[in-house]
């Protein structure tokens, strides 16, 4: 093979486009196609991440030191790891759903995000029991809680929060959230690299927003092993209803010796990168 | 710098006022009047009715019988106090020192001020003129000391200067009276045929201190400036103060903006040069109609830089009511903390601390915006009842005494206040086998417990909870208690505290 311009090199693995009109126009032709064939599985890497880093998703930083808690799901997202520096949002329809997504958050906090998380918890409920949290691995006290009286205050608390690159995670109740306000806590969290955790109390309808994800959370009941009386670990049942460049798809997860541990190994769901662009 | 001092006597500062509040009095005899034991006696009088021969401390009856169209009315004492006060704040615009000298006068330690107003005669000029158009009719002198400018002020002639040096030429010839002695003092010397301060001078000291008292010689030492006296001043200046002067009265939201920037400049500059930062500040707006708006905010960590204090002020404008106009801005800070100058960090560790600077300024934005109680953080306590076992955490910096206990099974969300429930349970302590909570029934499958929690008898009186950490058929978890024994004569007696995950 000879060898290429630099240049040329170059071109050929960061942009496809002109890869190809300088294909056609080399004399040496059979040898590119087999410089192509050894190269192509790189070059459509490297093109799907300019393409997900075009759509708010970037591949981890240094500050993001990533943390695979959420493993059993890589197959499901984009770049095979937890979208950090993105929104989520929760579907919570009753008080229950609303616990088990607070669970669900505080583990995914612990688990996916660096260490010692410091986390802004906006709501206006005044029900977040910070003693219970540290079941999950994260340390309360490094939990700053937020209570806005009013939408508005809410909406702008929030905005707020996601701009300040200090802070690790971000988890607001809300019931208003819908593509404006999604779109600019989106664009918040792209710039400042924090992960919005949104629980949306909204019951009646699904608005369409800009997150990256959207979750439901639902507790399972608990089981020993050994049939043993007593309430066991907590369980969940995660449905991953909608995941921007990724695949949804739905989990029995149970939280066990401080990290997440799935219950039945999914059936293989075969489908193209094409086929699962959604949201 | 020698000291400058400005004594102000409001000669009818009781009509004045009233006459401020109802113009008509104006040009008609009009007297104040107040009981005293049994009799109506005239408190105060305008000029038209001195000028008719009555005066304070007539009998009403005279008065009235002196000038028949009389105007009377009963005296408000109790209010001339407050409004006194109100004046000498008021009259921070001209210094920042002022003392209130009751009861119808006040001080001015104008040390370093006139200079802002084009000179001496210009400013006492301007206070002359300022109170004129406000409908006071007063005395005013400046002097190099207290006792000098109030003589000058009560007995002297109209508006003086005093220059420095030249007191004793200045009170050569006003009655003792004007030293501010005792009326006893006074009326002695007048018997001795001593009428005015230059015949005073003259006599040596030891024979005036045997003859009328220490506090006598002390007056005349306080009024020739060779005791500097004390002054209270009627709001303690703060200890970083910024003023801006506006040159013509400002009405709008940018103009208090460009003020309000060229202050925090000049306020972080001050901190900066000795290493201090805010932690509390407050820009005070001084109207042209005598009234004083501010805004305040709160820093959580001192902070001497421009951007972030002028953010949180700046969002609070809208709260300053301009009226006719602004006149004076002035930006004060007495709660300083030292703040050494940051030093540049080599390696950009993500420490993931909250003492930060970032999370601080935050924090202030957030809690300026809608109140400090609404940011929270909690530390563990020690105790056992669940809604004491957390504490709200002082500041960003405070540190957990002991760790985080998870050995209970606890509820991810507590409740406020715990709700009733109507529940099937086996006595006397077994688990409820089903509950109904806002209609919904529940079925118990899997339950933990009772966890006894007694009430800690030296904080709270009350019966224990007995509590059960239950599951449902559909998997969700739910935090119960029974509040004291079992007992079939009461109702209401199981609640529901929380959900858990």
């Amino acid at each position: 093979m000879p060898a290429l311009p630099q240049q040329m090199y170059k071109h050929f693995t960061k942009n496809a486009k002109i890869f190809s009109i300088l294909s056609l126009k080399t004399n040496s032709f059979v040898i590119q196609i087999g410089f192509v064939m050894l190269n192509q599985s790189i070059i459509l890497n490297n093109l799907r991440k300019e393409i997900l880093s075009l759509g708010g998703i970037k591949s981890p930083t240094s500050k993001l030191a990533q943390k695979h808690g959420l493993y059993m799901l890589k197959d499901n997202f984009p770049l095979g790891i937890f979208p950090t520096a993105s929104m989520h949002e929760f579907i919570t329809n009753n008080p229950s759903q609303l616990a088990a997504s607070t669970g669900f958050v505080a583990a995914t906090i612990a688990t996916c995000l660096p260490d010692n998380a410091i986390i802004v918890w906006i709501s206006n409920a005044h029900q977040v029991y910070p003693a219970a949290l540290s079941l999950f691995g994260i340390q309360p006290h490094k939990i700053i809680f937020v209570h806005p009286t009013n939408e508005k205050e809410t909406n702008w608390c929030i905005e707020q929060a996601l701009q300040c690159n200090s802070i690790t995670a971000m988890v607001a109740e809300m019931s208003n959230l819908n593509f404006y306000n999604s779109r600019r806590f989106q664009l918040a969290v792209e710039k400042s690299k924090v992960t919005g955790f949104i629980l949306n109390t909204q019951t009646n309808k699904i608005n369409t927003t800009a997150c990256v994800t959207r979750w439901k959370i639902e507790s399972l009941p608990s089981e020993f092993q050994n049939k043993m009386p007593g309430v066991g670990l907590p369980r969940w049942k995660v449905e991953l209803q909608k995941i921007r460049n990724g695949k949804t798809g739905n989990w029995e997860i149970e939280w066990a010796n401080k990290k997440f541990q799935l219950l039945n190994p999914p059936a293989i769901v075969k489908e193209s990168f094409q086929q699962s662009k959604t949201g | 710098m020698p000291s400058r001092y400005v004594a102000i006597w409001f000669r009818y500062l009781k009509t004045d006022w009233i006459i401020r509040r109802n113009p008509a009095l104006a040009n008609m005899p009009f007297v104040l009047y107040e009981k005293n034991h049994g009799r109506m006696i005239v408190s105060a009088a305008n000029f038209l009715a001195e000028k008719k021969g009555v005066y304070a401390g007539a009998i009403l009856a005279d008065a009235r019988a002196t000038i028949p169209a009389l105007n009377i009315q009963e005296d408000p004492a109790a209010i001339f106090e407050e409004v006194i006060q109100k004046m000498a704040v008021w009259f921070i615009r001209y210094s920042p020192i002022v003392a209130v000298d009751a009861p119808d006068g006040i001080i001015i330690n104008a040390t370093g001020c006139a200079h802002l107003w084009g000179g001496e005669e210009e400013y006492i000029g301007n206070i002359t003129t300022r109170l004129q158009q406000l409908g006071y009719t007063i005395k005013i002198a400046m002097a190099g000391s207290i006792g000098a400018a109030w003589a000058l002020a009560h007995y002297g002639a109209e508006a003086s200067i005093v220059q420095h040096g030249d007191k004793k030429n200045a009170l050569a010839f006003l009655p003792p009276v004007a030293l501010r002695i005792d009326d006893e003092i006074a009326s002695r010397l007048q018997k001795l045929g001593l009428t005015s301060i230059i015949d005073i001078l003259d006599i040596p000291t030891p024979s005036l201190r045997r003859r009328f008292g220490n506090q006598f010689i002390k007056q005349l030492q306080f009024a020739l400036g060779y005791i500097e006296e004390l002054m209270v001043p009627v709001e303690l200046p703060a200890e970083y103060v910024q003023r801006l002067h506006a040159l013509e009265p400002i009405k709008h939201a940018k103009g208090i903006e460009i003020a309000l920037q060229k202050l925090i400049e000049l306020l972080c500059t001050q901190l900066q040069s000795v290493e201090k930062g805010l932690r509390h500040c407050t820009f005070k707006a001084y109207r042209i109609d005598g009234k004083i708006v501010n805004i305040d905010i709160n820093i959580t960590r001192p902070s001497n830089n421009c951007a972030h204090i002028f953010k949180l002020l700046a969002s609070k404008i809208v709260e300053l009511a301009p009226g006719p106009g602004i006149e004076l801005f002035v930006i004060e800070s007495n709660t300083v903390e030292p703040m050494p100058t940051a030093q540049e960090e080599i390696w950009n560790v993500e420490t993931n601390e909250l003492d930060n600077k970032n999370i601080a300024e935050l924090m202030d934005r957030i809690m300026n915006k809608i109140g400090p109680q609404q940011v929270k953080r909690f530390l563990p306590a020690e105790h056992y009842w669940p809604e004491l076992s957390i504490k709200l955490a002082t500041s960003l910096q405070e540190k957990q005494t002991i760790p985080w206990a998870n050995n209970k099974i606890r509820p991810q969300r507590l409740l406020k206040h715990p709700e009733p429930i109507m529940v099937t349970a086996p006595i006397p302590d077994y688990p409820p086998m089903l509950f109904k909570h806002k209609g919904k029934l529940h079925r118990i499958v899997k339950a933990d417990g009772p966890e006894r929690i007694e009430q800690e008898w030296w904080l709270q009186q009350g019966l224990h909870r007995d509590y059960y950490y239950v599951e449902d058929e559909a998997g969700n978890r739910f935090w119960l208690f029974r509040y004291g024994h079992y007992d079939v004569t009461k109702k209401d007696q199981w609640f529901l505290h929380g959900y858990c995950t």
